[in-house]
């Protein structure tokens, strides 16, 4: 039954998927300006017989509906076309930044379940006591606060005035690594280079923190209301009567059931996560896919905007039904 | 004409008996207040401004703060690099973040709720297109697709308005849909189908008058977000540009300076963490009091 729904719910992403892909592509052909123009820059001298040429290259020639088709055909194969700017295929320049941002955003959920899981919990079990009503308002001041402001102050405090952190880049000039997967920390693990594994996590902190720090502080005021309504339940009661030890009865008991509603709110913050990103990447000069879409808009390379805002809405439509899946394995009770 | 006054009525007692409720609320009365302070700050700028928000004097650049050595009382927060009074340009700054915030969210609030209406109540082909369509934006997350749309459109305050609103709709919809469909199967609406009331009139003066609490509670909540989003636009240079005084690109243009002038970037993201906080508060406040069951802890 469960297998089921799961396909049922995979299904349903096909045409979401679709309508993404449709609603990118009429987005960008009504920008102001036509294509062939834009690809040769205001002063280029091209003579007519190039410009038909070219628009016949790119099907710019064709009516609406068949240029629509020909790119939902191409891009079900991966291919997001060519970026005017730098001449490649989008999807090769989408792959060469994916694992800085994947890092990125990887490290930075760890880092916010890290800090507000242990926070959560230890606020409900404590309630009222002074570290609670400290850190529920910091979580509070958490949510408020922009994400590029943060990035910005930490750099001051940190790279700034302390000097203790790199502000920009994934890596320092002159550290060598060997590019096994892309991931920094993993290849310079892979390739036994301490230096740059140093080197990366230096640079890793400040932007992965500047990025998980709203998701920790919603992370750890959903922990803390659900600990609190789960602790209340007969059967931690019950547990306790037992003589179970606090410990136990805490962590065994309550947690698990406690996480579940984290586990969605993980999955409706992705969004923001990925919005993020782009500040973040921007902020620390993060050379990731967020940082090449907010190029590409100055470029006013629009193929690549287009190929990088489908793929993060493709990626937001995934994690949402990786989530619904999750779900149901973490409590067998609900059914997507 | 009665029942005109009888729904207006029902919204004022309803208003009334919830904001009472948020008396009991310090932190929401607290963020109320410093709001309404915003407000006022914004709409008496002029007066209040020591100095003009754009006017640039390269001899008085990068003055520190006043308890800064080598800081004035007259640049009381200091200056940018153009000579730009710092304080001047927070203070009209928050005309745009307020203005952006409130519109944003009010039209998305007007579509939202007219649409959701008609599609909860009427269901059919209407809703079915109208909630795919929500269906369809709710895969691009906000930031991403804002940034989008101010790519194909460019910078300005009514591009920016529009990348706000064109998602910032489905929120409202999904809610007012939501309760619509509740509302309708209940005794009330059925009583006034059978009396051969209008649907217009059960649709506004009956089910409206039990949903606007939730619009309120959400409306608050998006408010600190819209505003959030406009400062995040304006930092990329997607939003409002340079000379307006817009407290996004007012963080964005001091980051070159951070060695030297911390001021530039840190106070106007103080100014804009202090409104969110406050409307955050407001809004926790009126949703604990809206619906005690999400009270937390």
């Amino acid at each position: 039954m469960r297998a089921v729904k799961i396909v049922e719910r995979v299904l349903a992403t096909i045409p979401i998927m679709i309508g993404v892909a449709i609603l990118v592509f009429l987005f960008m052909r009504f920008t102001p300006g036509d294509p062939v123009d834009l690809m040769m820059g205001k002063d280029g001298n091209v003579s007519a017989q190039e410009v038909a040429t070219l628009r016949a290259q790119f099907n710019l020639d064709e009516p609406i509906y068949v240029q629509l088709f020909d790119y939902l055909h191409k891009a079900s194969q991966g291919d997001l076309g060519l970026s005017f700017k730098k001449n490649r295929p989008v999807i090769e320049l989408v792959k060469e930044a994916l694992p800085a941002t994947v890092e990125l955003s990887l490290v930075a959920v760890v880092i916010s379940l890290f800090i507000a899981i242990p926070i959560g919990v230890y606020s409900a079990v404590k309630q009222n006591s002074l570290i609670d009503r400290a850190s529920m308002g910091i979580s509070f001041l958490g949510v408020s606060m922009p994400a590029f402001w943060l990035g910005i102050v930490l750099i001051l405090i940190f790279s700034v005035k302390l000097g203790i952190s790199p502000a920009q880049g994934r890596i320092d000039y002159g550290v060598g690594l060997d590019k096994v997967t892309g991931f920094y920390l993993l290849d310079s693990i892979l390739t036994g280079n301490f230096q740059a594994f140093k080197s990366t996590l230096s640079h890793l902190l400040l932007p992965a923190i500047t990025l998980g720090a709203t998701l920790a502080a919603i992370v750890t005021r959903v922990v803390r209301s659900s600990m609190l309504e789960v602790l209340r339940q007969d059967y931690i009661v019950m547990a306790r009567a037992k003589g179970m030890s606090e410990f136990k009865v805490v962590v065994k008991h309550a947690l698990r059931n406690a996480l579940i509603p984290t586990v969605t709110v993980v999955g409706l913050e992705i969004g923001v996560l990925l919005g993020g990103n782009m500040i973040v990447e921007t902020v620390f000069g993060w050379p990731g896919l967020g940082r090449i879409a907010v190029e590409a808009i100055f470029n006013r390379d629009y193929p690549l905007v287009q190929g990088v805002v489908m793929f993060y809405a493709i990626v937001f439509v995934m994690a949402n039904l990786i989530v619904d899946i999750l779900y149901t394995y973490i409590n067998p009770k609900i059914s997507i | 004409m009665e029942t005109h006054l009888r729904s207006l009525r029902l919204f004022g007692q309803n208003l009334q008996a919830f904001f009472s409720q948020l008396k009991k609320h310090p932190s929401a009365w607290l963020g109320g207040i410093v709001i309404l302070l915003y407000v006022a700050m914004a709409i008496i700028a002029p007066l209040l401004a020591p100095h003009s928000p754009i006017g640039t004097d390269l001899q008085l650049r990068l003055i520190p703060p006043f308890w800064q050595d080598g800081g004035t009382w007259s640049h009381f927060f200091g200056t940018d690099v153009l000579g730009m009074d710092l304080l001047s340009r927070i203070i009209y700054g928050a005309r745009i973040s307020l203005l952006i915030g409130f519109l944003a969210v009010g039209i998305s609030v007007l579509i939202g709720v007219v649409l959701g209406m008609l599609a909860g109540y009427f269901r059919g082909f209407f809703d079915e297109i109208i909630s795919r369509f929500a269906e369809l934006l709710m895969a691009f997350p906000f930031l991403i697709f804002a940034i989008g749309i101010m790519a194909v459109l460019g910078p300005g305050f009514g591009n920016l308005l529009l990348a706000l609103t064109f998602k910032g709709w489905v929120e409202f919809f999904r809610l007012v849909r939501g309760e619509m469909m509740v509302e309708k199967t209940k005794e009330y609406v059925e009583a006034a189908t059978a009396l051969g009331v209008s649907h217009l009139r059960i649709i506004i003066s009956e089910i409206l008058p039990n949903v606007v609490h939730s619009i309120l509670v959400l409306g608050t909540l998006r408010l600190g977000y819209m505003i959030i989003m406009e400062a995040s636009l304006s930092f990329l240079g997607l939003g409002i540009q340079p000379p307006t005084p817009a407290w996004g690109s007012m963080i964005s243009a001091g980051r070159d300076y951070m060695m030297t002038a911390w001021w530039i970037s840190t106070i106007p993201g103080i100014a804009l963490l202090i409104l969110v906080l406050s409307i955050n508060l407001f809004g926790e406040g009126l949703r604990d009091v809206s619906d005690p069951r999400l009270k937390r802890g």
